[in-house]
């Protein structure tokens, strides 16, 4: 039977390329299965547009977009890293050229945004507008659903935030979208349930320390982190069960509070991040 | 003259274009614009200044940890606590920054430069992302090309392991939670250490058996570029890795002589005639730089400052830190290498065994080759280093001291980032960050020209090549990748009128 190839197009735009260093992290499969074989028996992603590894450069791989748009309406996957600077007409970030003149960021995700059969949104900036969306937005940073929306383009956005995300939460989306398509189970800001379900603080290792009132007082001490500003009793990410880099470590075992990176807050209101603040000041600050 | 515009330019960090004009063949002029600005000094103003020890790491997802390191040395030196941390913190913060050294080069190497001169489509056929790309000019004999191509598959596998390595002592990467002011929040234990040490042996066999070998046979297959996109040629270092006393490859300053001289921070000073910056803020010390934006101004074709030392053009990276370390006699020591009994290596004697076999002379490191080659044996005396730093960790004693947070003050955090040095300047009022700015290798490296006209160091590096093929300008894309730029890093901005006119385009 003939492999079904699925064509990806992946745009950086405002962010600092640590999803895609994070996407190279992936232990099983790893990013050269993802690259070369057949993630799911029959089906191969044909990575066409990926500006961190592709070879090609110039002209000759924007005409790659071009075509993908053309040739492939409605069937290929678009993923977005960064957010998507929109002050000023986008003027904040550009993609090669079109018509002899810069291609703006925003104009270029509307576009392919538009013909692609879905969109992932990949990490905390493309999900939200993450850090460079942070007080004061000098740049009008916005996430794609946000942009997809002020532009009322319908095509379906999966968000997977984190800063960075984490590579299981990548692939393991890829495998259920060439198994299931679009009939994804996401929550209400359309992450997958599947990894944004739990709540770090019900699953911490620290969480017998925050029961029996057990509190660090300072970095590097045992007990929970509350009092240092660990967010995870807000924060819905798998981190404690999957922990980080091949299962070695994650942010509250190595003794480090919880920044809450896989949030819409994050980082304006998870922050100071290494002072206390309770959900409670978190809504108020939302007001 | 032709124009030709190179937008984008891939297999780099971030956001760049450059453009060229070519005459008979040859470069005559060199711009090298960034297209993409986010205003991380102006998020960072008024807050806790603790919290830049995260932001800034985000500036940047490939060296992060260099963002690190500088904001908790700046915080450290604010906070007045540069001679109080305690060893087990530093070493960790080393560890850390030197495992991320690893990661960087060999992902540079062979993930971003190696597609210039390795041929994949030929060994896997024209699968993307491997095509379209420019064509004409792979010239490894196939033995070697399915060597080099193999060997692209396990760095994928080795930087991956870096990572892990990081990891261990930094909780996750990219963006790791452990270094901070004061030391670092993650403990030194025995099986932490044992498992650092045997991921970092594995990587060490390869940067022998497979990074070193194979830069070796690039360089003697492609032995014109030992001539080509030689560059500034004055290189500077502000070092990095500290030590109790000192840093463990040393700073300073080099001209094309090779005569070295000590840096002095208070030389460095930030040009805007050629950047899209009001002119009143042109000149200014990093402690005392500002950033207006002025996207419409005459004569501006980046965002990317100039900065300079003493008003003169430098190069800064792995051949900076080389060539200083080889006029300073920088490390020499024993090590031991994983399974080979004792043996002496030090950069001037590396790199002395390395030009001997190659028949080339000193004045060759500056060139597209010797950057790459500078890089690989950095990779290789760094990670023998990192094997001895383990051993002086101390499980049980601290690694971290607790702090206020002063009124008022002022701090600086140099240090290097696997593409360069890499400077953090803080000034804190009210326990609130009041200004905070970032001056990063690739904005020296991918400068434009400055006050007094002189075009940046990739800028110079590119004028005056000759270009073979003006539909595949091989030698331009394998210059500018010879610096590892990081745009993400450099911050800039870009025009709302489109100043980069794409007259003639390449493709």
């Amino acid at each position: 039977m003939a492999t079904k190839e699925y064509p990806v197009i992946w745009l950086q735009a405002a962010g600092c390329t640590g999803c895609s260093v994070s996407a190279l992290n992936a232990v099983s499969p790893k990013i050269k299965n993802l690259l070369l074989d057949e993630i799911v028996p029959g089906k191969h992603i044909n990575l066409r547009f990926q500006a961190t590894i592709m070879a090609g450069e110039g002209e000759p791989v924007i005409e790659v977009l071009r075509d993908t748009q053309k040739e492939k309406k409605g069937e290929y996957i678009l993923i977005v890293e960064g957010a998507i600077p929109t002050a000023a007409g986008g003027i904040y970030g550009s993609i090669g050229e079109e018509g002899g003149k810069p291609a703006t960021i925003l104009k270029r995700v509307e576009d392919l945004g538009r013909d692609a059969q879905m969109t992932i949104a990949l990490g905390s900036c493309a999900a939200y507008g993450g850090i460079p969306a942070a007080k004061p937005n000098p740049t009008g940073c916005q996430g794609v659903k946000e942009v997809f929306e002020n532009k009322k383009i319908k095509t379906l956005v999966i968000n997977l935030p984190g800063c960075p995300m984490h590579p299981d939460w990548f692939l393991g989306t890829i495998s259920m979208i060439l198994l299931s398509g679009t009939s994804l189970d996401l929550d209400e800001i359309a992450r997958p349930k599947l990894f944004y379900g739990k709540l770090i603080h019900e699953n911490c290792p620290r969480r017998a320390d925050f029961d029996k009132g057990k509190f660090a007082e300072a970095l590097g001490e045992e007990g929970c982190l509350y009092k240092l500003g660990c967010k995870g009793h807000y924060t819905y990410a798998d981190c404690p069960l999957r922990q980080w880099n091949n299962g070695l470590n994650w942010c509250i075992k190595a003794g480090s509070p919880c920044l809450g990176c896989v949030e819409p807050e994050f980082p304006d209101l998870t922050s100071p991040f290494y002072e206390k603040i309770t959900w409670e000041d978190v809504k108020c600050k939302k007001l | 003259m032709q124009k030709i515009v190179i937008d984008p330019i891939t297999r780099i960090e971030g956001h760049l274009a450059i453009e060229v004009m070519v005459d008979k063949g040859i470069v005559k002029e060199a711009k090298s614009s960034g297209t993409l600005f986010r205003g991380f000094e102006l998020i960072l103003k008024g807050r806790d200044p603790r919290d830049a020890n995260r932001l800034t790491q985000r500036i940047c997802g490939v060296c992060p940890a260099s963002h690190a390191t500088a904001s908790a040395l700046g915080l450290d030196s604010a906070f007045g606590l540069s001679d109080k941390i305690p060893d087990n913190g530093r070493i960790i913060r080393n560890l850390i920054l030197g495992a991320n050294f690893l990661q960087s080069h060999i992902l540079h190497f062979y993930h971003l430069a190696a597609l210039d001169y390795v041929d994949v489509s030929s060994a896997i056929g024209e699968v993307a992302p491997f095509v379209p790309r420019y064509e004409g000019d792979y010239r490894l004999p196939s033995k070697v090309n399915q060597s080099a191509l193999n060997h692209y598959l396990g760095a994928l596998d080795i930087r991956r392991k870096a990572h892990e390595m990081l990891a261990i002592f930094g909780g996750k990467m990219p963006h790791n939670v452990a270094v901070v002011p004061g030391g670092v929040t993650e403990k030194p234990t025995i099986d932490k250490i044992t498992n650092f040490l045997w991921r970092l042996n594995e990587i060490r066999e390869f940067i022998e058996n497979a990074y070193i070998p194979d830069i070796l046979a690039v360089a003697k297959t492609y032995k014109d570029y030992f001539e080509i996109g030689k560059g500034c040629q004055n290189l500077l270092a502000y070092g990095v890795f500290e030590l109790r006393k000192g840093k463990f490859l040393k700073s300073g300053i080099i001209s094309e002589k090779l005569e070295c001289n000590n840096f002095e921070a208070e030389n460095i000073t930030e040009d805007v005639k050629h950047s899209w910056y009001a002119d009143s803020t042109s000149g200014k010390r990093p402690a005392q730089g500002e950033t207006h934006p002025e996207p419409e101004k005459k004569g501006g074709y980046s965002f990317i400052k100039s900065p300079r030392y003493g008003g003169k053009v430098y190069e800064l990276g792995p051949l900076a830190r080389m060539v200083v370390n080889y006029a300073l006699n920088g490390p020499v020591r024993n090590l031991r290498s994983p399974g080979k009994s004792s043996q002496s290596s030090g950069v001037k004697s590396l790199i002395n065994s390395l030009l001997a076999e190659l028949n080339a002379k000193p004045s060759a490191l500056f060139s597209v080759l010797g950057r790459h080659a500078a890089r690989a044996l950095e990779c290789k005396i760094v990670a023998e280093a990192m094997a001895s730093w383990l051993e002086e960790l101390k499980p049980g004693e601290p690694m971290y001291i607790t702090y206020e947070i002063p009124q008022k003050s002022e701090g600086i955090g140099l240090t290097e980032a696997p593409r360069g040095a890499l400077g953090h300047w803080i000034k804190v009022k009210d326990k609130k960050i009041e200004r905070y700015q970032v001056i990063t290798p690739t904005s020296w490296n991918a400068s434009p020209k400055d006050d007094r006209d002189q075009p940046g160091p990739i800028e110079q590096a590119i004028i005056g090549t000759k270009i073979k093929d003006e539909e595949n300008p091989f030698e331009i894309v394998r210059i500018v990748r010879s610096f590892d730029p990081c745009l993400a890093c450099a911050v800039h901005l870009i025009t709302a009128k489109g100043k980069r006119l794409g007259e003639f385009k390449i493709g």
